[in-house]
């Protein structure tokens, strides 16, 4: 049985780090904070997403690939030669740990859509490679996606995360951010794609929680063309979080407002124009809401975004320190890192964390 | 003839030492079941005559009285049911259509009942309603297709007119003719204090009603009863009825001795005509008609109010529904096969349509497959008999649902499926006055504020279980849905996995 085959929820622990003036650090810092909550998981899943990690190739989306087999490999090179120009490919480089065993074929692959085949699906440039990346998890069997931002990266495996940092020699790259996650699923996974982070695009989710609202959100994001795969919650979270971001060109704020919407008692208090927002965005998007308990961590392209569920069922407590921001499940795993904070605080349920790049980009 | 005379179905049990000869039943029954033999100052019953709405059961102050089912049967036969050879007999006397009223109560599956719900256990927390809140509200009618913003950057309200409910629940169609005014304003009173809408149903709407216009549909039906500007314009939506689930496919008619008085004035027509409501619109005989009465309806309210298209649930339901979803409507109601009706021929109301269950399964994929399911929400009926049933339609993919026959209940209904006589002991199916007067609003109203007021408890509560705290996260959440001693053909119709998996 592997991901996708079975509901598979899970408890989890997540860290974030982010430098709000673009400084790059190295990767051991997460690993060192993820460690720490080493008790949340159970060697069945451990992963990171790291933003500003691949400057020389920032134009480019960094196809990050699981194979099974040289025959899923060779069937997706050969989709992503008529649909891509293939800037750069190569193996990710890992390094042997013996508690990560069984690793499928990973590669890396820099790439940029084909302006013939861009011009010809009639989509954002965006949208295409959204598609792209659906197309090849849906239909070319053994090859999966797990990664397709720019300048930015997602390294997963099954395993404790500290062993999966080590694994693929995390304190090598550098970037502005980091995000870690480390799973305790409730069933037994047998792949390495469902361990998280679930990325798509240049959005990533690390996730601890398990959501009530699933299928409900599932069913309805489906509608929209995205295919739930894994049937993981990160994964619903995810495509949600694109789906209000990118396509319907919700504000962060807003979208917070929609997947961890005020309760109708707290609206009806409000002045009375956020009070027509709320009541607005809480009818427009009511199949976005997700209930039961969660915490996560959205990395994106020049920003993190962190987000408690409306009753906050899920521990996740904020802290900074100079340009540094730092977000995990456990203040130990912040304090691991920094221990010498200027504020610490625990954001009540449904309150965004939204923290961005100074001037916008790196 | 001799043939024709049946032995009752039902037998009237007195007691003789409990009877004190008050003369009550006598009294109570309009069907004249009772009778006081003043030589003998004895109270005797025809059985024959009885219906079995316990009114005088209920009314009996020294519970002398009980209705019996009569141990009278003919000889055996696993084909030829008793009731099979007294409908031959009924028909050979009179040549005419039998006549029903209420649901179809044959021995169909209830799908509800071969589902279960889901709850919290360790991974994720059950939450308790009486202590965090639990929200039961709900929107009906089309989201935005995309979002606007002013030059502020501010999101404007796009929305089209919708419905804003307190909880998932409205009470359907029933007109005033077909049910008394009594019954009537203790439908409006509720639906104001509850949050929620009544349906006028096809027979126009009472004078005195309109003050209750914000929580009343108006029906627009084939017959046009009742329907004018003011009409429209007073509600909180309009509903066109295509269907209905007890008589897919035919009209209706209320007898011309029922077109009294306000009745006569309310539908529009002279005292005395039989209101004859066509089986189909014929100004809609196909999907384009209907999208021309949706906009005609749309253009004499100034786009104001939503508009919600009733179908009974027939074979190929789904793509009717998708049609509609396509004319403009912003709700679709769908009626199942046990749906309720003031009077419709037997054999229509027991072998035609479909369980609402299945209905509502196919249409809300269809309409997910399609990525139309945004443009409508769905409202269903037929039969939704309690709070567990209402969460599994929401779970199934039904943002609301109509009930009739529970609201009836309420009002002190007992089931006797007689309607059609006019004779309603209860003073709900009735216009006569002696009997109307019966039901009193000020007790009717709060009968269904109680019943709705526990059912929303009980909806929170299931909620919580599942440890969800809002409605819009139940909508099509079909894993919290499991079937049992359902074949493969009918998880995959309700898409919901079998008990177990």
């Amino acid at each position: 049985m592997r991901e996708g085959q079975f509901r598979n929820p899970s408890g989890c622990a997540i860290s974030g780090i982010f430098s709000k003036t673009g400084r790059r650090f190295s990767g051991e810092k997460i690993i060192k904070s993820i460690t720490v909550m080493h008790e949340r998981s159970n060697g069945l899943g451990g992963g990171f997403a790291g933003y500003g990690i691949y400057p020389e190739y920032k134009d480019f989306y960094a196809f990050h690939m699981f194979y099974d087999s040289m025959t899923a490999k060779k069937e997706n090179e050969e989709f992503l030669e008529r649909h891509f120009d293939i800037i750069n490919l190569s193996k990710i480089p890992t390094r042997k740990v013996p508690q990560i065993t069984d690793e499928p074929l990973i590669w890396r692959y820099f790439v940029t859509p084909l302006p013939t085949k861009l011009a010809e699906s009639q989509l954002d440039e965006r949208e295409f490679v959204a598609k792209c990346v659906f197309k090849i998890n849906t239909t070319i069997k053994g090859a999966y996606v797990f990664s397709s931002g720019k300048n930015m990266g997602v390294f997963k495996a099954v395993g404790f995360p500290e062993d999966v940092g080590r694994f693929y020699r995390l304190e090598e790259y550098e970037g502005y951010c980091f995000t870690a996650h480390g799973r305790y699923p409730t069933n037994t996974p047998g792949w390495w794609g469902g361990a998280h982070p679930f990325a798509l695009l240049d959005y990533s989710v690390v996730h601890n929680g398990e959501i009530s609202s699933y299928d409900a959100n599932r069913r309805a994001i489906e509608m929209y063309g995205y295919k739930c795969t894994l049937k993981t919650d990160t994964e619903v979270i995810t495509y949600i979080i694109d789906y209000l971001h990118r396509k319907k060109g919700l504000t962060l704020n807003e979208i917070c407002s929609v997947i961890a919407a005020p309760f109708w008692s707290t609206i009806e208090n409000k002045p009375p124009e956020e009070k027509e927002t709320l009541t607005y965005l809480r009818n427009a998007f009511a199949s976005q809401l997700i209930t039961g308990p969660f915490s996560i961590i959205v990395g994106f392209e020049g920003g993190m975004m962190a987000l408690n569920d409306r009753l906050k069922l899920r521990s996740m407590v904020v802290g900074e320190k100079d340009d540094m921001v730092y977000i995990a499940s456990e203040e130990a795993a912040i304090r691991i890192v920094e221990s010498d904070l200027d504020r610490v605080w625990s954001p009540k349920g449904g309150e965004g964390v939204i923290v961005m790049l100074e001037g916008g980009s790196v | 003839m001799a043939i024709e005379y049946l032995y009752p179905d039902y037998e009237v049990k007195r007691d003789y030492d409990r009877c004190i000869v008050c003369r009550v039943c006598e009294r109570q029954c309009a069907n004249e079941v009772h009778e006081y033999l003043p030589e003998q100052n004895k109270m005797v019953a025809d059985d024959a005559k009885c219906v079995n709405c316990h009114r005088c059961v209920s009314l009996c102050p020294t519970r002398a009285l009980k209705i019996v089912k009569s141990d009278h049967t003919f000889k055996e036969n696993a084909n030829w049911s008793g009731k099979s050879i007294k409908e031959i007999y009924k028909q050979a006397g009179s040549g005419g259509v039998l006549l029903s009223s209420m649901g179809n109560p044959e021995n169909f599956p209830v799908y509800f009942d071969k589902i279960l719900l889901n709850a919290s256990q360790v991974t994720n927390p059950s939450i308790d309603p009486l202590r965090e809140p639990m929200e039961t509200k709900v929107f009906l009618g089309a989201k935005p297709q995309k979002i606007e913003r002013d030059e502020n950057g501010k999101l404007k309200n796009n929305l089209s007119p919708h419905i804003t409910l307190s909880m998932p629940v409205m009470f359907s169609a029933m007109s005033y003719g077909s049910i008394s005014y009594n019954a009537h304003e203790s439908l409006a009173r509720a639906a104001e204090e509850l949050g929620i809408l009544y349906n006028t149903g096809e027979g126009g709407l009472h004078e005195d009603f309109y003050k209750y216009g914000k929580n009343t549909i108006v029906q627009v039906a084939s017959g046009r009863f009742g329907v004018h500007k003011d009409y429209l314009n007073s509600a909180a939506a309009i509903e066109i009825k295509m269907g209905q689930g007890a008589k897919p496919g035919i009209g209706g008619h209320l007898p011309g001795k029922k077109i009294v008085g306000d009745v006569s004035r309310t539908r529009m027509i002279p005292e005395g005509s039989d209101a004859i409501s066509p089986a189909p619109h014929h100004d809609i005989y196909s999907i384009e008609d209907l999208r021309q009465l949706v906009y005609s309806l749309k253009e004499a309210t100034a786009y104001t109010k939503p508009v919600i298209v009733k179908i009974a649930a027939v074979h190929n339901v789904a793509a009717i529904a998708s049609g509609i979803a396509r004319s403009g409507a912003d709700v679709i109601a769908i009626d199942g096969f046990r749906g309720g009706t003031g009077a419709a021929p037997t054999r229509i109301r027991d072998h035609v349509g479909l369980p609402i269950e299945l209905a509502l399964a196919s249409v809300d994929k269809r309409l997910r497959d399609e990525g139309i399911r945004d443009r409508v929400s769905i409202v269903v009926g037929g039969s939704i008999r309690s709070s567990a049933d209402i969460v599994k339609a929401v779970a199934l993919g039904a943002d609301c649902v109509y009930i009739g026959t529970a609201a009836l209940l309420a009002l002190g209904c007992h089931l006797c499926r007689s309607c059609h006589t006019g004779k309603c002991n209860w003073g709900i199916a009735t216009q006569r006055e002696d009997l109307v007067k019966r039901l009193n609003p000020n007790i009717g109203y709060k009968r269904l504020v109680n019943m709705l007021t526990a059912w929303q408890h009980e909806i929170k509560e299931m909620m919580g279980g599942m440890g969800i705290n809002s409605i819009e996260s139940l909508k099509g959440n079909r894993l919290m849905l499991r079937g049992v001693g359902l074949n493969e053909k009918e998880l995959e119709i309700l898409g919901i996995k079998h008990a177990g998996e």
